[in-house]
């Protein structure tokens, strides 16, 4: 398994948020966490890479165990984060933007290079000086996800990637998203939108109130109507 | 004309000094959202260590070698203090950074005074810059027009550095989001340090650079750290183009000013300063800071009145310390009094620090009007104590009402450092304008008259009053305009939106605060007999904040406790040694580290822990509440 969850707990505080949370990711697999506006997606994902203090449980990536390692050091072992809120440096261009994510290549990793990520996205290519707080929304979102690529991830946490972008950015999101996975990039893809989710993954968790309630592959989900009704808004 | 061109240029050398410090200050601040108040110490080792390197070192080369040489290494204690202290506290709340980083400054002037003795150092002058250039009849030392030169090289260095290098562009970034930096996978804590070292280096390299021109002693980090504060108030926090046009801005002012009024120069920095406040808060090149966030991790028991046993034991308490004059004799019932002198000094500043959620770091300059204006009616004009005693603290009512205008415009750590500057600025005021103030000599003779005179009758009228105040400013807390403060300080946003004029209200919080602490002043006159510059000194307003501190700062009135405990210590350690600036940083530096509830905040920690070990009660009412984010 490439990214392995178990009994992860967290809190912000007194409240308790997430609740024995577990999955799995195997090598090359593109995973959707689905779940409603505060059902616990982003937490987990800040959880996985160190960014909620307090938390307990199992976190195995490439089989080394990382949950007692600080953020920086869960990140170089090749786990890529693109938060939800975007997150640009405002004040640096889109070059340094990048530049802020570079890290060493990875044997086992895809080797991304300024070019080939302003190949994927074309938009950020004829804006190489331009800073990031003058960007669109759908532009930021491209310049986070290849800002993380830059640092060689092999699994990579994708927040919500399509929220709040036109259905054409979307549809260059869908295809970069792709295109990652035919790279051997491995990715966990936390989503509201199942239409979205369904045209980029193999299989999909749901989650409800801070507790896994669904596993399975897509077709699974598509054969329980109950659960799909339930746990997600449509 | 020759005169003036060269008083401008005098004023640009000035500023090179005033730039390399500012600019570290502003570094430092930016990426660990640190004040760091010891960076005026951190010049004044770096004064220190090069005047001993050029000293032992002969040549040219060692002179240039031993001002850089001094720099690094003060940039190498800076990252053992970095590593050692200031790790602990990056994420405690803004206060107590300023208060730990001040412990340090305090430690470093006792330390300084132990190595290189009281005595001012002249230093050597620099080699190839020994000569003045004539300018139409008029000297320039040359090496003034060395340091106009250096300070646009080193502002071109420093672009350099944070345009053009990978550390640079991950500084910005991390001045921006630190979080997002560590999630792509950058050491944070490497940075810190690389950040910090730089920082230092540049106060450093500024103390050396001036051993050709001015003395070596051991009070140039005061100065230095005022005008800094100065500087990047008006430059914007975290600027360096901003640190260094507000730099020269203020060089030329310091300059010009004297010409103007030479006895009170620092008005018009004042004034300068005052108008870039009203125009742009955030400083000429700063940027607007959205709302700060409220500082994750503290506990807040909610706040209740006295329960009727409490009140009881209040008032027994209070009995039992009346009864003092029965058996002690002069000496105790002086401290006694000096003590509920402090007890009302320090609850105005918890009122305005807990309560109002503004923490002053020049208090004393409200006590010490307090002073002098007792010392102006009853030596000047002549007025009986009592008309004295309601006369007096106006003028720390008057001062409060005009800064606290200029100061609550601003909030956190700016406005700790404007009121510091504001402090600053009135204490130079005495200390300069002699003609009124007695300047360094003071107004002596200024006693009570012989009803109040015996030191129980003093004792008496001092406790009474303390009781009086404390008793008026918890009962504020509870009233309608308490609860309008606690909530301009929890949300300053949500305040506004509900209605509250947030910035009306903290001003009158500024404003009985400073009369408060201007009754205290008030007594202290008399208590001496006397008034200095020290009455409204720097030393005098971190003595308050530590009392403060250690009484806890989450509490009702912690302060009390704070300023019995804390005075009391003070007067037995200065009976006890010479280093007593050594040992109360120390102990600065203790609190904040092991110790950030205070004395108070530790009872009522242990008091809410037992309550809890035991089954019934509300539990939902007991538990602390902690703010999510």
């Amino acid at each position: 398994m490439k990214l392995t969850v178990e009994g992860l707990n967290s809190h912000y505080g007194p409240a308790h948020i997430l609740f024995d949370i577990g999955f799995e990711v195997g090598e090359g697999e593109v995973v959707a966490l689905l779940g409603r506006n505060g059902a616990g997606k982003s937490t987990t994902f800040r959880s996985i890479v160190g960014l909620v203090a307090q938390r307990t449980g199992r976190i195995m990536f490439e089989g080394k165990d990382v949950s007692a390692k600080p953020t920086h050091e869960i990140v170089r072992e090749g786990l890529g984060y693109v938060p939800e809120e975007r997150r640009i440096f405002t004040d640096l261009t889109v070059e340094e933007n990048l530049e802020v994510g570079r890290q060493p290549k990875r044997p086992n990793a895809p080797h991304w290079t300024r070019e080939k990520l302003f190949a994927l996205f074309p938009n950020l290519g004829e804006m190489k000086n331009r800073p990031g707080g003058r960007m669109s929304g759908g532009e930021q979102q491209m310049l986070t996800i290849a800002r993380t690529l830059m640092g060689n991830p092999s699994l990579v946490l994708l927040d919500e990637p399509s929220e709040g972008l036109s259905p054409k950015i979307v549809e260059q999101m869908v295809e970069a998203i792709l295109t990652m996975k035919k790279e051997g990039v491995s990715i966990v893809v936390s989503e509201q939108n199942l239409h979205f989710a369904r045209l980029i993954s193999d299989r999909a968790y749901i989650i409800e109130r801070g507790r896994i309630c669904f596993g399975g592959t897509m077709a699974e989900l598509d054969a329980r109507p109950d659960i799909r009704d339930a746990h997600l808004s449509l | 004309m020759a005169f003036y061109v060269v008083q401008f240029l005098t004023g640009l050398a000035s500023a090179a000094s005033l730039f390399l410090v500012a600019s570290g200050l502003s570094i430092i601040f930016g990426v660990t959202r640190i004040v760091n108040f010891a960076h005026g110490a951190f010049y004044m080792i770096g004064a220190y260590i090069a005047f001993t390197l050029t000293e032992r070192l002969s040549g040219a080369f060692g002179f240039w070698g031993g001002i850089v040489l001094a720099a690094l290494a003060v940039a190498l204690i800076g990252v053992i203090v970095e590593m050692v202290l200031l790790r602990r506290i990056y994420h405690a709340p803004e206060l107590f950074q300023l208060l730990a980083t001040f412990g340090l400054t305090l430690m470093v002037e006792d330390l300084v005074v132990l190595i290189w003795g009281p005595d001012d150092l002249v230093g050597r002058r620099a080699p190839g810059f020994k000569g003045a250039i004539d300018f139409f009849g008029q000297n320039i030392p040359s090496y003034d027009l060395f340091l106009i030169v250096l300070g646009p090289v080193v502002l071109g260095i420093l672009w350099l550095l944070f345009q053009r290098t990978r550390w640079g562009v991950l500084v910005r970034a991390a001045t921006q989001d630190r979080d997002m930096v560590a999630a792509l996978g950058v050491n944070q804590k490497w940075l810190f340090t690389s950040v910090f070292a730089v920082g230092v280096f540049l106060a450093a390299l500024g103390g050396a650079l001036q051993i050709p021109r001015d003395a070596v002693h051991h009070a140039m980090d005061l100065r230095i750290i005022v005008e800094v504060f100065v500087v990047v108030v008006i430059g914007g926090l975290g600027s360096i183009v901003g640190a260094f046009v507000a730099a020269v801005l203020v060089s030329e002012l310091n300059a010009f000013g004297i010409l103007i009024f030479p006895k009170i120069s620092i008005i018009l920095v004042f004034l300068v300063m005052a108008v870039v406040l009203i125009v742009r808060p955030w400083g000429l090149f700063g940027k607007p800071e959205a709302p700060a966030r409220k500082t994750p991790g503290l506990t807040v028991n909610p706040w209740r009145p006295l329960t009727s046993n409490e009140r009881l034991a209040a008032l027994a308490a209070l009995v039992i310390a009346a009864t003092l004059p029965l058996f002690a004799g002069n000496y105790l019932l002086t401290v006694g009094s000096e003590i509920a002198i402090f007890v009302i000094f320090a609850v105005s500043l918890h009122f305005l620090m807990s309560v109002g959620g503004l923490a002053s770091f020049g208090h004393a300059a409200y006590f010490g009007l307090g002073a002098y204006g007792i010392a102006f009616l009853a030596k000047m004009a002549g007025l009986p104590m009592i008309v004295c005693l309601l006369l007096g603290p106006l003028l720390g009512c008057m001062g409060a009402a005009v800064f606290g205008f200029f100061a609550v415009q601003l909030s956190g750590v700016y406005f700790a450092m404007l009121t510091l500057a504001f402090a600053q600025i009135v204490w130079s005021i005495a200390f300069q304008w002699v003609s009124v103030t007695g300047g360094d000599n003071g107004i002596l003779g200024v006693w009570p008259p012989s009803w109040a005179a015996s030191p129980s009758h003093f004792y008496w009228l001092a406790l009474g009053i303390a009781a009086l105040v404390t008793i008026a400013l918890r009962a504020m807390v509870f009233s309608p305009f308490g609860y309008a403060l606690r909530a301009t300080r929890d949300s300053l946003l949500r305040s506004e939106a509900i209605g509250i004029d947030a910035k009306r209200i903290q001003w009158t919080a500024f404003v009985i605060a400073g009369t408060t602490a201007g009754i205290g002043g008030a007594l202290f006159a008399y208590l001496k007999g006397s008034v200095f510059p020290d009455n409204l000194g720097i030393s005098l307003s971190v003595d308050a904040l530590v009392m403060v501190l250690l009484g806890g700062v989450e509490t009702v009135s912690g302060a009390v406790i704070g300023a019995i405990v804390y005075k009391a210590l003070n007067i037995w350690l200065v009976s006890q040694t010479d280093l007593s600036k050594l040992v109360l940083g120390g102990f600065i530096m203790l609190i904040v580290v092991v110790f950030p509830k205070g004395i108070v905040g530790m009872l009522e920690m242990l008091a809410q822990r037992r309550k809890k070990a035991s089954p019934p009660g509300s539990p939902l009412l007991a538990k602390p509440i902690e703010s999510a984010e």
